[in-house]
């Protein structure tokens, strides 16, 4: 990508996180129940007069016209300030770092336990293809991706911390043997997906010209392998790669609940059942701006790894 | 005798591709294998390089290489072989090299991979010398680029290259000139036979140019359906063809200028 490229795809995110936010923002409104009364109360059906349901309005400018609601929390997070989470009693930014060490951790552990197993696996059922290991793979992939994965973290809770009682059952914490089962969650649903990808991408590129060529040269079928064909065949995947990593760093929802992690996929549950509007809102701007940045740097790397790509000298 | 095929069946699984082949080539000689598309002409220089694709075989018949029994060849043996003995160039040889990596490091690993005595150094010189050989200025240029760099032309030249850096006795050519403009065509052929001239390497040409079969050949094949309809010396197949389908063959080339430029 050349630096005219770099600053437009900067405009672009820019732009998607203005609009992202702007349709969180009046999702957030347009749902049924009143935030000030949720705040008064919480969930509980309790009497709350309407004098003081109007004065936390006031108070929090809800009175306002929509839009207008809109461009005041707009300056105020331009200042980096994404407003007060009435829920954790906090500023919302400093709940979000807060969160962040556990999602962080949890993605790249749980990226590294599947590509740790991902991709040796995917490489092997490749150059082995229709062998007994690529057919047991086969099935282990297929029974991975169909598993769901907040059942597969109970299972995996049950075995290890009922039955074993190798792990511990009570999380909240971030420590090496509360992010196992977590990790490895999230790692057996992504290690299915990508084994089946690496073998096809693997397979791609045994069938491509420059195998046949470098075979007619009398090179290894080692060197065949790991010297040619697992570069090339890596380049479609880092797409993949920045894709679950921007979904991860978002935080994963359904397993940070089932493990009870202390990360922003969980944070973003509370948030929504608390209407905390505020949160919420700065968790979906997190999660897009992850995503994006994430994309942006694999294209980038794209540049630096596939020489095509370049600019002609 | 360099290579001698005989009575050679190949098939796919179980289905006959090519039946009967004869080949015999010497010291030096050039051979075109002229037919139409999926007559068996790739198919043949392949079961005497040891690469058919798939479940390729060979049925029948026999190679000999040197007086060497091919068809007793391990995996580890043909590996030995190709690249060393016998080279392959092939339509687009930029398309047979890694698009990711400059063709200088490619260069080098192959020639280490036949002999490792030889020093990134050395092998540097060896790879920029034949470069030079094939009249490719800046060798220096060459190694540094990527495949994709490079015109069509100046690609085919970087195979013929690597193809002859080994200087082996048998260098196979699958449609060395179809993917090239007609200038550059007429320029790599001159290239194939100076390195024929130069080194006394034997060439097997697959082409489906009867023009360009009859200006370099010694020897000309010609296959129909997987069966080889006529082979002999190039005046023999010209001049006095036997059978119809190479009559017809012939009677397609175009004339201009009331010259007819097979011969």
């Amino acid at each position: 990508m050349t630096k005219k490229q770099i600053l437009a795809r900067l405009g672009q995110i820019v732009l998607v996180l203005l609009g992202i936010s702007f349709i969180t923002f009046a999702l957030v409104m347009l749902a049924p129940g009143d935030v000030a009364r949720q705040m008064i109360a919480g969930n509980e059906d309790i009497i709350v007069s309407q004098a003081e349901i109007d004065a936390l309005r006031a108070e929090l400018g809800l009175d306002k016209p929509f839009f207008f609601q809109y461009l005041d929390w707009l300056g105020r997070a331009l200042q980096g300030n994404l407003g007060f989470s009435f829920m954790a009693k906090k500023p919302v930014v400093e709940e979000l770092f807060e969160r962040l060490p556990g999602t962080i951790l949890l993605s790249l552990a749980s990226l590294v336990m599947m590509m740790v197993v991902s991709i040796p696996m995917g490489i092997y059922s490749a150059v082995k293809r229709g062998g007994w290991i690529d057919n047991i793979v086969r099935a282990f992939t297929f029974m991975g991706v169909s598993m769901p994965g907040f059942w597969v973290g109970l299972m995996l809770l049950w075995i290890f911390g009922l039955k074993l009682d190798l792990l511990p059952i009570v999380g909240g914490t971030i420590g090496v043997d509360t992010i196992i089962l977590p990790a490895a969650t999230l790692a057996i649903a992504m290690a299915s997906k990508y084994t089946r990808q690496v073998r096809t991408a693997i397979l791609e590129e045994l069938g491509q010209d420059y195998v046949v060529g470098a075979r007619a040269r009398g090179m290894s079928e080692s060197h065949i392998l790991w010297k040619e064909v697992l570069p090339n065949a890596m380049l479609p995947l880092i797409t993949l790669l920045g894709l679950s990593l921007g979904s991860l760093l978002g935080g994963a929802a359904v397993i940070e609940m089932v493990f009870s992690w202390p990360g922003l996929g969980r944070l973003a549950i509370e948030a929504i059942t608390y209407r905390d509007f505020q949160l919420v809102q700065g968790v979906v701007v997190w999660i897009a701006l992850m995503y994006m940045v994430i994309n942006l740097i694999v294209d980038l790397s794209y540049n630096y790894l596939d020489p095509r790509l370049r600019k002609v000298r | 005798m360099l290579l001698e095929i005989k009575d050679l069946d190949i098939s796919y699984g179980d289905k006959l591709t090519v039946t009967g082949a004869n080949v015999e080539l010497d010291k030096g000689e050039i051979l075109s294998i002229v037919g139409e598309s999926g007559s068996g002409k790739t198919t043949i220089i392949r079961a005497a390089m040891g690469c058919l694709p798939g479940a390729g075989h060979v049925s029948k018949g026999s190679i000999t290489f040197e007086g060497r029994d091919m068809l007793k060849n391990t995996k580890e043996d043909w590996r030995k072989l190709s690249g060393t003995e016998m080279s392959m160039i092939f339509q687009d040889s930029g398309n047979m090299i890694n698009p990711i990596r400059r063709i200088g490091v490619q260069f080098i690993d192959y020639i280490q991979a036949h002999d490792s005595s030889k020093s990134k150094d050395q092998a540097y010189k060896m790879a920029t010398a034949m470069l030079t050989n094939v009249r490719l200025p800046n060798p220096d240029n060459i190694m540094n680029s990527y495949p994709f760099e490079l015109s069509g032309g100046m690609r085919q030249r970087v195979g013929i290259a690597m193809a002859m850096v080994f200087q082996p006795k048998i260098l196979m050519a699958d449609e060395p000139t179809s993917a090239l403009d007609v200038t550059t065509q007429a320029q790599i052929i001159r290239q194939i036979i100076d390195v024929r001239d130069q080194f006394g390497v034997a060439v097997i040409i697959v082409t489906h140019n009867l023009g360009v079969a009859s200006y370099m050949s010694d020897k000309i094949m010609v296959m129909k359906g997987g069966r080889v309809e006529e082979s002999g010396s190039r005046y023999e197949v010209l001049s006095n063809p036997q059978t119809d389908y190479t009559k017809s063959l012939l009677a397609a080339v175009p004339v201009i200028g009331g010259k007819c430029y097979y011969e």
